[in-house]
Order: structure tokens, then sequence, then C-alpha cells
């Protein structure tokens, strides 16, 4: 533990603080990413989870503290700067475009135009390229989709988040980012999806994702990172806590003794 | 498709004029400018938006280019540009209006539909405006093909009809657009600029109605301040029959040019028939609601 505690992490927020109007959504709040990890943010609703995640994806400014990306300050104004940073996210509902097909998801505002001059002055698109590269990102994850030209609204809601995690995954230098990633899904595809977080995981990326679906987390996290009115108030693992523990902590009910923090 | 080929074997049948050359040349003159017209209506609706504005605002074209020809005297081709480029000034407007102040498109083209069909009434002083030089009328100028007389326009709106098309499939801006339509915050959060894209598209179809207005004085050979009343819905109805979605980010405008010929083939073999010419109008009614229904459905059972 010690040993990874002395690396730089990945992502990490200082003192994160939003307000919106009386309401303070973010009271403060520190965060940290490893590599080669997967942490998810716990807490009661409310307690500033989808605030931290925006803030940390570029979606809202905070207006104070600091982000830091391998241990360098870094200053997001929108999502976009967010992914030119190696930051991708999966939003919860909107991340696809239905009648467009899986190709053109894939490559949705970063479409590859043609290397020849057609391409450089029409901004014509590489169609084949784009096919072939999308077909070798969603084999790279090992997802089931038949054609790259299926529009996203004929596939199943699990196929449809793999869509999602793959244009991540195929984009994200530094971090992937996940909104209740599983929230929609049933059990089967739930499972689909958590596969696919740990490959992307094997692949060199580290994951933040929400959920509330707290037997997934404990299955799938290495640590836990448990929000309490717009605080971080404990950094466990499933192994030095139980489930329990871990809502205890989420409402208050217990506070943290232990490792880290 | 197949309505298009069922309507004229339908007309051909029945009626002995329907397959004549003079005929064709005729109903490709007559489509020719609800054609163009529907290019720009395609583009929006497409966004999921709507334009109520198009008729009016090609009429004001028309009005501009042929009265500053005409009465001031301008070099015909600048008063062709100043024309045009009076329509595209009501499609940036359309545009901004619906961009910068995020009103929704039927409310904002219906404001500009009568803001441009009061201006072309106040600068035309109500007069049709006739004895126009060469270069305006110059796509109403016919050649000879297969023994049908063509119009420059018709070929313009075909060739205009392929130019979107190769840019809505091929090209960056064009994918855009379908993103756009189709699920706006999706787009946005992956870093296409929306607005932007809304803002082109409107421009572009007022650059459209700006030809449009170039290829109806042309073929009316006069600045009428009353055309292009009913382009709106014309250009409506052959985007909706033509297969484009009223939800956005689904049609095609080859699908529009197959729509534009379907609604003008019923109007002109009914009219070959002798039916009355307000029955036309109950039958293209019937065809938009039909339309709009199997979109409707079809979407319905894809949800």
């Amino acid at each position: 533990m010690s040993a990874v505690e002395a690396r730089v992490p990945v992502l990490e927020a200082r003192g994160l603080v939003k307000r919106y109007g009386v309401v303070t959504a973010l009271d403060g709040a520190d965060f940290d990413l490893y590599a080669g990890e997967i942490v998810a943010v716990i807490g009661d609703n409310g307690a500033g989870k989808s605030t931290l995640i925006k803030a940390l994806s570029g979606a809202i400014e905070p207006d104070r503290g600091e982000i830091l990306l391998n241990g360098a300050p870094v200053h997001f104004r929108n999502p976009l700067e967010a992914r030119r940073n190696g930051i991708e996210t999966v939003y919860q509902d909107l991340a696809l475009a239905p009648a467009l097909d899986i190709a053109e998801n894939l490559f949705l505002g970063r479409e590859v135009r043609r290397s020849d001059i057609i391409g450089t002055l029409l901004r014509v698109t590489d169609r084949p390229r784009m096919l072939r590269e999308a077909r070798a990102h969603i084999a790279d994850l090992k997802i089931n989709v038949r054609s790259m030209k299926q529009p996203v609204e004929t596939l199943s809601g699990g196929q449809r988040q793999g869509v999602a995690v793959a244009r991540a995954a195929a984009f994200a230098s530094r971090v992937v980012i996940m909104d209740e990633p599983t929230a929609a899904l049933g059990v089967r595809e739930s499972g689909m999806v958590l596969d696919l977080i740990r490959t992307v995981r094997a692949r060199g990326t580290p994951v933040v994702l929400i959920s509330h679906n707290m037997p997934q987390v404990f299955e799938i996290a290495d640590r836990l990172h448990v929000m309490r009115l717009g605080r971080r108030v404990a950094t466990i693992t499933p192994a030095s806590h139980a489930m329990t523990e871990a809502v205890a902590l989420m409402t208050g009910a217990s506070s943290f003794h232990g490792t880290g923090g | 498709m197949l309505a298009l080929l069922l309507a004229s074997i339908f007309f051909t049948i029945r009626t002995d004029r329907f397959l004549t050359t003079d005929n064709l040349s005729l109903i490709t003159q007559q489509v020719a400018v609800v054609g163009i017209l529907a290019i720009g209506q395609t583009l929006i609706i497409l966004t999921a938006g709507v334009d109520l504005s198009n008729g009016s605002v090609m009429a004001l074209g028309t009005i501009v280019m042929t009265k500053l020809a005409v009465m001031h005297g301008m070099n015909p081709f600048v008063a062709i540009a100043l024309g045009i480029a009076a329509c595209l000034g009501f499609g940036v407007l359309n545009g901004l209006l619906v961009t910068v102040l995020r009103l929704p498109p039927f409310i904002v083209t219906l404001g500009t539909l009568n803001i441009a069909f009061a201006l072309t009434h106040i600068y035309s002083n109500e007069e049709t405006i006739a004895n126009l030089p060469d270069p305006v009328v110059f796509f109403g100028n016919t050649f000879h093909f297969a023994g049908t007389t063509i119009t420059y326009g018709a070929v313009l709106a075909v060739a205009l009809t392929v130019l979107t098309w190769f840019v809505l499939t091929k090209t960056v801006a064009g994918r855009h657009v379908y993103a756009t339509g189709n699920n706006p915050d999706a787009a946005r959060l992956a870093g296409v600029r929306t607005r932007r894209v809304l803002l082109g598209v409107y421009a572009t179809a007022g650059l459209l109605y700006g030809i449009a207005a170039l290829v109806l004085v042309g073929r009316t050979g006069v600045g009428d301040p009353q055309a292009g009343q009913s382009g709106n819905l014309d250009s409506i109805t052959a985007a909706v029959v033509g297969g484009t979605s009223l939800f956005g980010g689904r049609g095609s405008v080859l699908g529009t040019l197959v729509g534009t010929l379907i609604v003008g083939i019923f109007r002109n073999g009914l009219q070959l028939m002798g039916v009355a010419a307000i029955y036309q109008f109950l039958i293209t009614g019937i065809l938009v609601i039909l339309a709009v229904a199997v979109d409707q459905l079809s979407r319905r059972s894809r949800a």
C-alpha cells in the first residue's frame, strides 16, 4: 500500500469547492486515482459524487481547489479540454446518437479524414479506415456486435454501453470516467460491462466510476472513495471494510478510522 | 420510390398526355423551384427544426434581384448576388435566433416568414416586375435532351441535390448535421460544436432559397411579390414524403428529390385527369399525413 501511495496519482483533486447558490455541492473535496486501478466513488444522493465527477471530466468548473494530472495542475473549461488531456467520460444516458452506426458513434467529433487533398480541403471522411479501426477497438474489448454499420438503436442496452465504453477506451490516454455504467442494464449485461471495465484497466487505463450498486462496487473496485456532504470522508478497499461499514460511512452513522484518507 | 413508380404508371394509364415529352419537361420545370427549397428544408429538418419562412424569403429574393436589375438599372449579376444575399441574410437571422436566443425554429421562422412577406410587399409596392435582363432569367433557358425540353433550372436542382447529398454523407460537417439532429447532447459532449452546425445549416438553407429565387425568376420571367406562398408546406411535404424524419437525424436529400417528384407528379397527373385544384390540395394533405404517420409508427416500433 505504501509503495502505491508514494507514486504520483494519475488524476488528483485537492480541496474542490462548488456552490450552486446557497447549496454547497462540493465542500473541499479531495480525490486521487493511481495507475492501474479502478476507483468507485460512492455516497448518498446529494453527497457530491456527480459534481466531483463533472469537475474531473470538465463538465463544470469548480469555484476553488485544483486538479492535477500526473502531478501537474490542469484547468478544464469544458469536456473537450479534458478529452484533449486524455480523460474520457462515459455519460449515463446521453453518450450515443441512436440513428448513427457504431463506427460513426465511435468517431463522433473525431472523424478521421482522408489523407489526400479531398480530405484536407473538403473535410471528406475516410469511412473505410474508420470502419477498420472501429472493428479493431470493438474486438479489442471483445464486444459482441455483428457489423460496424449497425445503427446503435438496433443494439441491446449492454451492447450500447459497450460501444460507449469502447469509444472512451479507444481515445483515453490517461483516465476513463464512467457515470453509473450499469444503471439501465440487466444482470447478465451488467456482468458484461463490468468485465469490460476490467479489460480497460488491464489495458493500462485507470477507471473512475460512480455507482449506487454496492455489490457491484465491491466486486469490481480496487478502492472506494466515500463521499459525504461534499467531501471525501474515507478511502477504503473491499478487503478492509464490509459493505455495511461502507454504507455507515456514507450515511454518517460511523466516522472513519482506518488507513489512508 | 415505389410510390413514384406507381403514381407514374397510374397516370400513364389514366391519361394519354402524362407520358409525353412536353408534359415531362413541364414537370421538371414545376418541381425545380420546390426541389431547391426542399433541399434547404431537409437540412433544417435533419437538425430537428423546421423552416416556415422559405417561400417568403425566396419571394423577397426574387423581388430584390428583379427590382434592382430593372428599376435601378443595376448590373444584373450584382442584382442577382444581392438578391441571393438577402436570402442568405434571412437564413443567418433564423440561425442566430435559433442558436443564440435558443428560440424554437417553428416560432422563429413563423416570425421571419411574416417579416420577409412584409418586406417583399413594401419593397415591391405590390407590383410585378417584368422585362428582365437575360442573365436574371438564365435558368429558364432550355436545352433538348432525348427529345425532352429541359430547363437549366431543373439541372441545377438535381446538381444541388447531389452536391448536398455528398456533403451530408461524406464530410465531417455532414455527419455532424445528422449527429446534432439525432442527439444534440451526445453530439455536444462528443465535441461537436452543435451551435455552429445549426447556424451553418440555416445559413446554407438561406443561400439555397436565394438560388431557388433565381430559378423561379427564370421560370416565370417576372418578379412576383405573391410568389412562393406555399413553398414552406410544399418543401416540408417533399422532405417528409421523401422519408426525412421530423424528429431529426434521419433522412436524405435524395429521398427529398424523390418526394418532390412524387408531389409534383401527383399534382400534374391530377391536373391532366381534370381533377379540380382544390382536390389536389386534399390529396397533398393526405399524402403528408400518411408520410408523417409512417415516420411516427416506425419510430415507435424502434423504441
